[in-house]
């Protein structure tokens, strides 16, 4: 355990793109931040479960992919030097009688400070692991949940299953680098993007991709190799030959301690006020995915519109009675000081 | 008062008095039978409340819905008998209906 506490202005739970905007809007108020992230970088779902998607709703950016979204975000809250913590779970949230906040993670990090911003999204995020008998020794070597680098997946004879759009999307990214490529579902009918299932039919068509219809049974390989899947199809039972299987069942959504730390939650949601995104904790804040007031909308911009509140009222806690003056960043030369520009 | 007997995969059973009106999920959540885990709280979101309905129930249960299909692709070894238990709302009609949980939600 290391006893030493680090102490500093806010303390942000969560690395993914409201996360690291909140580095920003704090920043701007001369907030000074610590990060903390159950994942071993920044970028939260967009780096772990669609790093090479495209989103398309951010605005004035028409198409970015999801890590290119956390590299620019990075590059934007750079200026303001916050600290990262990687690779740890806050597993303790306690108030202070004198109205800091005490935070301990997993990792034996101790923190204190005056503003928590929790951007947790989902919690910790899942991949949905089938109960496949000995599916553990498999994964990581053969069996994976998500895709990291397309190039890992070169040469690889891949079975995909699922009918979702990571299914889907997967299919048509990784079938020209692999050897050969299986999709494999359950039913003739898929609950994605209509251009994508129409893609898919044209690859089979041209015999580029095979669709079976059925579910896996058994994995049979060799010290966590695979070399083939045991399949249960309307007909009865065969077998597909894959080194590589990579099933796409979507996520768990496993809130983890959030739900000990004496938070009130609404069906494993943070509800909040719409002037400052409090919880109901004073100086405790939550934005994003993992927060919950009328007419929410779990999308990104909604999360970058409620760290610019939070951090307003997060100035007050830091500096009580102090008046905040509101500027903008195009026209304020001390802004602009703290962005490094002036 | 209605009836709902759930056996889990090793056999255990237990029965529960259903008020019309809730979901199957839901009288399974409040007495805590394990294995309905039902993230989403009944969205149909999530697919973690599967059942199977045992074959004479069928016909009284209903159809699955669209989105109830949709979401069992996110279901784990899914059979003709598939049901996501927030889906199907108790009635006097379902008095003694047993459902079988499966091994593992996911």
């Amino acid at each position: 355990m290391n006893a030493e506490v680090i102490e500093t202005d806010a303390v942000i739970i969560g690395a993914g793109p409201c996360g690291l905007f909140a580095v920003f809007e704090l920043g701007l108020l001369d907030i000074k931040c610590e990060v903390i992230d159950i994942l071993d970088r920044p970028g939260g779902q967009c780096a772990e479960l669609y790093p090479e998607k495209p989103i398309y709703d951010i605005p004035a950016l028409p198409y970015v992919t999801g890590q290119e979204l956390v590299d620019r975000l990075m590059e934007q809250i750079k200026p303001f030097k916050a600290r990262f913590n990687f690779s740890q779970m806050v597993t303790e949230l306690r108030k202070l009688d004198d109205g800091d906040f005490e935070l301990r993670t997993d990792g034996g990090l101790n923190f204190r400070c005056k503003v928590v911003v929790i951007a947790a999204g989902g919690g910790s995020f899942q991949p949905k692991k089938p109960p496949i008998p000995g599916i553990e020794s498999y994964e990581g070597k053969s069996v994976f949940y998500s895709v990291r680098k397309i190039e890992a997946f070169k040469g690889r004879d891949i079975l995909i299953v699922g009918g979702g759009d990571s299914a889907l999307d997967w299919t048509l990214n990784l079938h020209p680098v692999a050897r050969t490529l299986t999709l494999l579902h359950r039913r003739d009918d898929f609950r994605a993007a209509p251009d994508s299932v129409n893609k898919m039919r044209t690859l089979v068509k041209e015999g580029k991709v095979s669709f079976k219809l059925g579910q896996v049974t058994g994995l049979v390989g060799t010290d966590g190799e695979l070399s083939s899947v045991q399949v249960k199809g309307p007909e009865g039972g065969f077998s597909i030959d894959a080194n590589t299987m990579l099933p796409f069942f979507g996520l768990t959504m496993k809130l983890g301690p959030v739900a000990d730390w004496g938070i009130n939650l609404n069906e494993n949601l943070i509800p909040v006020d719409t002037e400052k995104f409090e919880t109901s904790v004073r100086g405790l804040f939550a934005i994003g995915d993992i927060n919950h007031y009328p007419g929410k909308l779990k999308l990104i911009l909604s999360g970058f519109h409620e760290a610019a509140l939070m951090a307003q009222e997060a100035f007050h806690i830091k500096n009580p009675g102090e008046k905040l003056l509101f500027q903008y960043t195009t026209s304020s030369t001390s802004l602009q000081k703290k962005l490094g520009v002036a | 008062m209605v009836k709902i007997t759930y056996i889990q995969h090793n056999g255990t059973s237990q029965s529960f008095d259903a008020q019309p009106g809730m979901t199957v999920m839901e009288t399974a959540v409040k007495n805590m039978v394990p294995g309905i885990d039902a993230d989403c709280g009944g969205a149909c979101a999530c697919a973690t409340c599967h059942v199977f309905v045992e074959p004479e129930w069928l016909e009284a249960t209903g159809k699955r819905s669209d989105m109830e299909e949709d979401m069992l692709d996110f279901a784990f070894d899914v059979r003709d008998n598939s049901r996501l238990s927030c889906q199907i709302k108790v009635t006097e009609q379902l008095d003694g209906l047993v459902v079988r949980i499966p091994e593992k939600q996911f």
